[in-house]
């Protein structure tokens, strides 16, 4: 893979919960443009990881650059309005708002705000993309799940994010759901986004990811495009066992 | 897109013509009906502003006694010294600046917490000035002796409840209460939009309080006495959120529907039951969050909902516009 230019540079990060170190001494590259799935089995860290590049926690060590900024420490405002969205690993929609008016709420406030008949217009468009354009009037609780899922997208979306972090954005979808989702992010990630996404399903990894940072106990076990991380010896270990004990 | 659309137009038109009424209504009605009219004004006011911050925000506060008598106690010491305007910005001014301080301490409590810190603080601020009356002032109570009639108090009243509803009406209409709705539904969502929840929370609550404190200031004139037990009365802040809940908090005209009949309500039960009046005040309460929980304006809302579901077509300025748009791409 050609090196282009890094948007997302994570050095030694370490976060700390009481004794138990959830993240350590973490460090990877995002390129701009790519898709690198953040993998690992249960409790490995991943969510807090992406936690700390949202502002959602805090660092107890390490840089976090986005495009050479550091914003490791800020509050999530502050990182939205950099350039980072994210979508939450249990769907988070404003529940007493309209389609529509979940959509504005990702453009009234970031870096670029877009509010006014301008707004009402872009979010529509957004609607449109992710195959909402029918549910503009609908309140976020009166709709299906996988409805939902779409709407945070577009709300994430909106933000005009340069970084989108996707926290299992397919877990919990049917098989025919899962299809339509997937085809989805293709959409988006051929309008150039970057993204990083948690997820356990080795499909839309393996179709959607350029690279792999495979994660266990916090540190960084294996990296690489998808095949071959996968493959490792330590990355089967972590998540099968010792082979000796197989 | 019409930029004033035919709701905005309505209300207008209904606030210019409440302000005229109350402007001439000192020349129709005696001194009763003028008790009734401060009455009225004063908990359309407070429930107003109460709700402009904990509707949309789902923060409900407690405190609104707290500002109140801020305004009420800043007349009782300023109110001879200096000119009248000075007084009431003065009055709004310290009851802003304290619920800032407030505000930054504690809007990150949610839900109960908050319920309760808000009781709290009113409490506190009414032992503090007790504290300090009794033993550095000399005395608990002070006299109002201020030549303000009751007509002017009316006016007085009429102007705020005005400016007060202008000013709800731009903060709906504009991203900080657009970010006050987001924050209500979900704080952690607003965060991560970008939304700076802390200042916008913080701003809101500070102004529903400067006018809350303004009522105080202009109703003190009425008491000629004052001692913190009445200027702090916490019987205040439960009327105020009963109001503000039957009229409907996720409206700015809400409130006003639940003022109207509940003002008469108290007025007949603490003159015909004045020593049972907290334990009926506890059963209307009990009996509104039972029955009608989002309020009067909710059930409207939800009639006009249920029209629009039966009758899609008939649906008004800027939604007809986006159905139309809508049904070309499908």
């Amino acid at each position: 893979m050609t090196t282009s230019t890094t948007l997302l540079s994570v050095r030694d990060v370490t976060r700390r919960f009481g004794n138990l170190r959830a993240v350590d001494a973490l460090s990877f590259d995002i390129a701009e443009g790519e898709i690198v799935g953040l993998l690992g089995p249960n409790g490995s860290g991943k969510t807090t990881m992406m936690n700390l590049v949202s502002g959602a926690l805090k660092p107890n060590a390490g840089t976090i650059r986005l495009a050479g900024d550091d914003i490791a420490g800020l509050p999530p405002n502050r990182i939205a309005r950099q350039g980072i969205a994210r979508t939450f690993q249990l769907v988070r929609v404003l529940p007493s708002m309209n389609c529509l008016d979940n959509v504005k709420a990702g453009l009234g406030f970031g870096a670029e705000p877009v509010w006014g008949s301008a707004a009402d217009s872009r979010a529509e468009a957004l609607l449109q993309r992710v195959g909402m354009a029918h549910r503009c009037w609908t309140l976020g609780k009166d709709l299906t799940y996988m409805d939902q899922k779409r709407l945070e997208l577009a709300r994430a979306l909106a933000l005009q994010p340069r970084l989108l972090l996707l926290d299992e954005w397919l877990a919990g979808l049917n098989p025919s759901e899962l299809v339509e989702a997937i085809e989805l992010l293709r959409k988006v990630r051929g309008e150039g986004v970057t993204m990083v996404m948690v997820e356990h399903v080795m499909d839309a990894i393996r179709s959607l990811c350029d690279r792999c940072v495979i994660m266990n106990a916090g540190a960084k076990i294996a990296e690489g495009a998808p095949a071959e991380a996968l493959a490792e010896p330590e990355v089967v270990r972590a998540y099968l066992g010792d082979d000796a004990h197989a | 897109m019409m930029a004033l659309s035919r709701t905005t137009l309505f209300g207008g038109v209904l606030l210019l013509a409440g302000v005229i009424g109350f402007a001439l209504l000192p020349g129709f009605v005696g001194g009763y009906g003028l008790s009734m009219a401060i009455n009225f004004l004063m908990f359309a006011i407070l429930a107003t502003a109460w709700a402009m911050f904990s509707g949309p925000s789902g923060y409900v506060s407690l405190a609104t006694v707290a500002f109140f008598g801020i305004g009420a106690y800043t007349v009782a010491v300023l109110g001879e010294r200096l000119p009248w305007g000075a007084v009431l910005l003065l009055a709004a001014a310290i009851a802003f600046l304290v619920a800032l301080l407030v505000g930054l301490s504690t809007l990150r409590l949610r839900g109960v917490y908050f319920v309760i810190f808000s009781f709290g603080l009113a409490e506190l601020i009414r032992q503090v000035v007790n504290w300090y009356e009794s033993t550095q002032a000399g005395s608990v109570g002070r006299y109002v002796f201020l030549d303000i009639t009751q007509e002017q108090i009316v006016w007085q009243l009429t102007a705020v409840l005005a400016l007060l509803f202008i000013v709800g009406w731009l903060i709906e209409r504009s991203r900080v209460g657009f970010a006050l709705r987001m924050i209500g539904d979900d704080e952690t969502v607003a965060l991560h939009c970008g939304v700076n929840i802390t200042l916008i929370k913080v701003l809101v609550f500070s102004l529903s309080a400067a006018f809350m404190a303004l009522v105080g200031a202009i109703v003190a004139p009425r008491w000629t006495y004052l001692d913190p037990s009445i200027a702090f009365n916490p019987n205040i802040s439960f009327q105020v959120l009963i109001m503000a809940l039957l009229g409907g908090a996720r409206r700015l005209y809400g409130p006003l529907l639940g003022v109207i009949p509940m003002v008469l309500l108290f007025e007949y039960l603490s003159t015909h039951f004045p020593h049972l009046f907290s334990v009926l005040l506890g059963v209307t309460f009990l009996a509104i969050v039972y029955l009608v929980p989002h309020g009067v304006a909710g059930l409207i809302e939800g009639y006009v909902q249920r029209y629009r579901k039966r009758f899609p077509g008939k649906r008004g300025g800027e939604n007809a516009g986006a159905k139309a748009r809508q049904g070309g791409a499908l």
